[in-house]
């Protein structure tokens, strides 16, 4: 029991529980940023507080930075094993018919992450720590709207983050039903739903998280 | 001249084997950690021996060429293992079995032999099933069985087409689980090159590590060769590339016996020569006779294709010689019209060497959908290998060298004219007489190995308790080292040249031509001269590329087909001498009026078993009089 | 056909290997790719050069023996078939073929094109049977097994044992080979007695023996020559999550 974590199949099931987790916190991430285009700023900035201040949430927080710092740790773990198992590799490049996306979860994985740093840097760390580089307070409230709305209007910032989300969804399109291959949950009539649920949510993924962008730069007024 | 003594149990034949277990000595469990054996070849009767010994608690060594003990060619076995079972409720026993097998044999095996195999079987499908091997079931999850080859019981127990490799999964994993127990030291990839004899007794057999070409001696107190057929001699066969004789011949140069060596049973369903350089004629089961149907053109040399050759034009010419059984004739009187029907020059494809097995009719009848049922992944094989789509247009098939009911002679205790040297499986001679029965090559290999062996090598072992290990550094071992290293040197220093292959070639040209499915004295007699011949060019003129210290798969197959080219001319010389024809031995001048195979029980009642006088001598011909006491000798007829 | 080859040459384990190119002219499109290589190795042999050395033996798709990497995919371009069932019919007068040889840290390299695959052995070694001794089995029809069941055990053993699954992994992971043994034994009652045991057993073997991890490309499936199905990968994962988080010793 105490190596289970440590053999191959230990190891995956920590990478896929972390996963689905994470995938579940894209959706709820997601559905909060949605209202800054579907509502206003306020109702984005009443929420984005609750999800900042609620002891709750807090505890959820830790939770999703284990979960994250685990799947990035495991990922890298499996991958270095992964190229050690090949020393000496094919001249020929392969042809096999396999998923596009399966062959390169590391190389989106480190795009992500770089993507998650900046990200970090730009709005939960300046919220946490460095209030003097946000936008003043409205009301008591942190204003997260206008400090995204700020990075929305710049169009290299849109581009380079509409480009990170299309890896991520790349990520997302092997990701999720691999997650649930490795937990062994295969069933004739259930696992085609599950492949094509897979697909359909790495698609809300990246065209949600495209829109937020594009909406703003478009049709949002500069802040003042 | 050796002694033949079958030592057949006295009794009842269905009682032979039990009293023969309560009755033989046995070897207490303390003293068996204390004996070594070597098993040779790991197959469907080898891997099982070296497991059911093991788990008896002898030490077993063994020993194989290919890189792990699962690719025994008996993995290729495609239609299925007989046994009694009666699960049918059609009327099967043991002693009907056991008659099928002796009748299909063509009354030229030992009764006691067969009946004890018959007798087993039952347990060897318990085995099976116990060891996970997944046989075909019914609904209900019984398990379910077909007809198989010219008997009118259904008793073939079956995986899909892959039952050989179900069956050897089976004994190969029980082997793994010996390896894992420290029982069974497995040694791949190597090759058995002589075979130790210490005054008298087989005590150990000499190996070349094929990776790095080192020579390695290894003892024991009995040695076991399980290493199948010699059906390469034609070199196009259904066997694997390196099936080889090469163990049977170094025992028979030993002193073993080798009982009837003609008898090589021909498949008359293969996938004909289509090019020069085809190394292998795949056999396509025998099942697909079941609605296949087998014609050529009435016109000679006729060049259409078969699609547009009318119904009016084709002669059925199995349904037309022999209406009751048709297409389902048995295999040597199917390749043998074959054969004829080509000779005569109606065969079909560029070679003109090949018959059509023809579906449309029962696409027709049945519907594609339930022949895609039946037949789907052998229609698929046959596309793959020959490029033709079977569903659209027939197949073209021909006749190939498959199975070897002879080999060494062993007497009821499994065990050769040497003492502690025992044969099993295809290796041996024992049971399928002139001619195999269909799925009973797994069942005598697997009734062998699981079975009889660890049961009568326990009857040899127990005089044997007091025999401390054997060394192998006494002169005997020396010997036959240095033997061994004088064959491989002078093979290398030859540097000829011809290909070792090119030789193989000639070689099964001529036996092909001349020993295959019709025989003649006057063809015998020519073949004999003509292997002389090669012999010596061979000798003179094989290249023999690398070295010896060093992987070499030319210095393994030169190896091999010198062997060859000698039990070549021991097949050729037993064949002339058996003045009759009999299952898979058809001599052109003994036959009925039909064309059909007439045997001489008078003359030739009996298993030929030759014996080796030097190199400059020929075999010795002993004989063993096979006495019929449970059964009346008829004539097979299947018209 | 004229073709050039490309072949992997490596004398023995510890030597440096290289590419060396070979034309090769009057091949038939009736060959087998394996026909096709005794062809060309003939030629070598007359021109007294030492001919290819590649495992094979039965050569009609069963023994799992053979095993090249042809062009990129585990034994070339057709579907569904082992070296020795490829056809030069495949090929186009003038193509240049690249062979290698099956590449893994698990698999060394003995000679040219010829790996060792001792580590599949070693898998089955460590758990991959029934304990059935000879003559204490039961009656064959006194376990019933659902056919549906009985099925798919036999369609995970139709496994052959080339290592094409984990040649092509990109990982060079033996999940496949591992999850169709104990798929083909879980499935069967007289197996499921020490399935806990044989799956913790074999996958700590498999990842004692520098098999990489398992990361669902779907690869294995796509050149398995018997088409064992990735299905038996989520057995053996379930098999073992189960086995692993309740097993008592």
């Amino acid at each position: 029991m105490s190596n289970f974590f440590t053999t191959s199949i230990g190891k995956k099931l920590v990478m896929s529980l972390c996963g689905l987790f994470l995938a579940v916190f894209l959706l709820v991430h997601l559905s909060i940023n949605s209202l800054l285009i579907i509502c206003d700023n306020h109702t984005f900035n009443v929420a984005a507080n609750f999800m900042a201040k609620n002891k709750l949430i807090k505890v959820v927080e830790i939770v999703l930075f284990l979960g994250l710092f685990l799947h990035i740790i495991y990922g890298i773990w499996l991958q270095i094993q992964n190229w050690m198992s090949r020393p000496v590799g094919y001249v020929k490049t392969n042809h096999s018919q396999t998923s596009f996306f399966s062959k390169y979860m590391i190389h989106t994985a480190i795009v992500i992450f770089i993507f998650l740093v900046l990200h970090f840097m730009d709005f939960f760390l300046k919220a946490k720590f460095f209030k003097d580089q946000m936008p003043p307070e409205i009301g008591g409230l942190e204003d997260m709207a206008t400090a995204v709305i700020l990075k929305f209007k710049m169009l290299p910032y849109v581009i380079i983050y509409i480009v990170c989300i299309f890896i991520l969804g790349f990520h997302l399109f092997h990701s999720f039903q691999s997650a649930f291959q490795t937990l062994g949950l295969d069933h004739k009539i259930y696992t085609p739903i599950i492949k094509t649920a897979g697909v359909i949510y790495a698609l809300i993924i990246i065209i949600g998280y495209s829109l937020i962008p594009l909406v703003v730069y478009f049709t949002f007024p500069n802040p003042a | 001249m050796v002694t033949l003594n079958s030592k057949i149990p006295d009794g009842p034949l269905a009682e032979k084997w039990s009293r023969y277990k309560s009755n033989c000595r046995l070897v207490n469990p303390a003293n068996k950690t204390k004996l070594d054996i070597i098993v040779v070849g790991t197959g469907i009767a080898g891997a099982p021996a070296a497991a059911s010994l093991a788990e008896l608690g002898y030490n077993v060594k063994c020993f194989c060429f290919q890189d792990t003990p699962r690719r025994a060619h008996s993995v290729a076995a495609q239609g299925g293992i007989n046994a009694a079972k009666n699960y049918k409720n059609d009327g099967d026993s043991d002693y009907r079995l056991f008659y099928d097998m002796i009748k299909g044999g063509d009354f030229r095996s030992r009764e006691a032999d067969v009946y004890r195999c018959a007798e087993v079987s039952n347990q060897v499908i318990d085995q099976m099933t116990a060891a996970g091997v997944p046989f075909a079931r019914e609904y209900g999850g019984l398990l379910t069985t077909r007809s198989f080859g010219g008997v009118q019981v259904s008793r073939t127990f079956y995986a899909s087409g892959q039952t050989g490799q179900q069956c050897l999964l089976g004994g190969y994993t029980a082997l793994c689980r010996q390896i894992h127990q420290g029982k069974i030291t497995m040694y791949p990839r190597r090759e058995m090159l002589e075979l130790v004899l210490v005054d008298g007794k087989a005590r150990g057999i000499i190996i070349r590590n094929l990776i790095t070409g080192e020579i390695e001696r290894h003892s024991a107190h009995a040695v076991v060769l399980a290493t199948g057929g010699y059906g390469t001699i034609y070199y196009l066969s259904t066997l694997a590339i390196n099936c080889n004789a090469s163990a049977q011949y170094i025992a028979f140069k030993k002193g073993a016996g080798w009982a009837n060596p003609c008898f090589i049973q021909i498949h008359p369903s293969c996938i004909p020569q289509l090019n020069l350089y085809q190394s292998k004629l795949t056999l396509m089961s025998e099942s697909l006779r079941n609605d296949g149907r087998v014609w050529v053109p009435k016109q000679k040399g006729d060049k259409r294709h078969p699609n547009d050759i009318p119904e009016e034009e084709r002669d059925y010419y199995l349904e037309r010689k022999y209406p009751a059984y048709g297409n389902l004739v048995p295999r040597d009187i199917g390749s043998r019209a074959a054969k004829e029907i080509c000779d005569d020059g109606y065969g079909v494809g560029d070679t003109g060497l090949a018959v059509y097995l023809d579906f449309r009719d029962a696409i027709q009848a049945q519907g594609k959908k339930v022949i895609v049922g039946k037949y789907g992944n052998l229609f698929d094989l046959y596309e793959q290998m020959a490029g033709i789509n079977s569903y659209e247009r027939p197949m073209m098939i021909y006749p190939a060298g498959h199975y070897t009911m002879g080999g060494l002679w062993v007497d009821y205790n499994l065990m050769t004219t040497i003492p502690g040297l025992f044969a099993i499986g295809e290796c041996n001679f024992s049971i399928h007489g002139a001619n195999r029965l269909g799925a009973s090559s797994l069942l005598q290999g697997a009734a062998d190995g699981y079975f009889v062996l660890p049961v009568t090598i326990g009857d040899y072992l127990a005089a044997d308790i007091k025999t401390p290990r054997i060394p192998t550094d006494i002169p005997e071992f020396d010997a036959a080292e240095k033997t061994v290293k004088q064959k491989l040197e002078h093979l290398i220093s030859i540097n000829g040249k011809q290909t070792a292959t090119s030789f193989h070639k000639r070689l099964g040209k001529i036996m092909w031509d001349y020993c295959g499915i019709k025989r003649n004295a006057d063809g015998l007699k020519k073949a004999l001269g003509l292997i002389d011949d090669l012999i010596k060019e061979f000798w003179k003129d094989v290249k023999v590329s690398g070295e010896l210290n060093e992987l070499n798969p030319e210095l393994v197959k030169a190896g091999r087909i010198a062997d060859f080219l000698e039990v070549a001319k021991l097949l050729c010389s037993d064949a002339l001498n058996r003045q009759e024809s009999c299952g898979a031995h058809f001599r052109d001048e003994y036959q009925t009026p039909e064309g059909e195979a007439k045997r001489n029980d008078a003359e030739y009642k009996y298993v030929s078993v030759w014996e080796y006088q030097g190199e400059d001598n020929l075999p010795v011909l002993n004989k063993e009089e096979l006495k019929f006491d449970f059964v009346e000798l008829k004539e097979r007829s299947y018209k | 056909m004229k073709l050039t080859l490309k072949i992997w040459r490596q004398e023995n384990a510890k030597a440096k290997g290289k590419f060396e190119t070979y034309q090769l002219d009057g091949v038939s499109p009736e060959m087998s790719f394996l026909e096709m290589l005794d062809y060309h190795n003939e030629k070598l042999i007359l021109e007294g050069t030492n001919p290819v050395a590649f495992d094979n033996d039965c050569r009609e798709g069963i023994c799992g023996m053979c095993g090249l990497y042809i062009n990129g995919r585990p034994h070339g371009p057709d579907e569904d078939n082992t070296t020795c069932q490829l056809h030069m019919r495949k090929f186009n007068d003038g193509d240049t073929i690249v062979i290698e040889p099956w590449r893994s840290k698990a698999f060394p390299v003995i000679k040219d094109l010829i790996v060792d695959r001792t580590a599949l052995d070693k898998l089955i070694i460590a758990g991959g049977y029934i304990s059935a001794d000879t003559g204490s089995a039961p009656e064959a029809n006194s376990i019933p097994i659902p056919k549906h069941k009985a099925d798919l055990s036999f369609n995970a053993n139709e496994c052959v044992g080339c290592g094409a699954c984990v040649a092509v992994c990109k990982n060079a992971s033996a999940m496949l080979f591992v999850a169709a043994k104990v798929s083909h034994l879980a499935l069967l009652p007289q197996g499921k007695i020490e399935a806990s045991e044989r799956v913790l057993k074999m996958v700590k073997e498999m990842d004692k023996l520098g098999f990489g991890n398992c990361s669902n490309t779907g690869a294995c499936e796509a050149e398995c020559p018997k088409s064992v199905s990735i299905s038996n990968i989520a057995r053996l994962n379930r098999e073992y999550i189960c086995a692993g988080l309740t097993h008592e010793n």
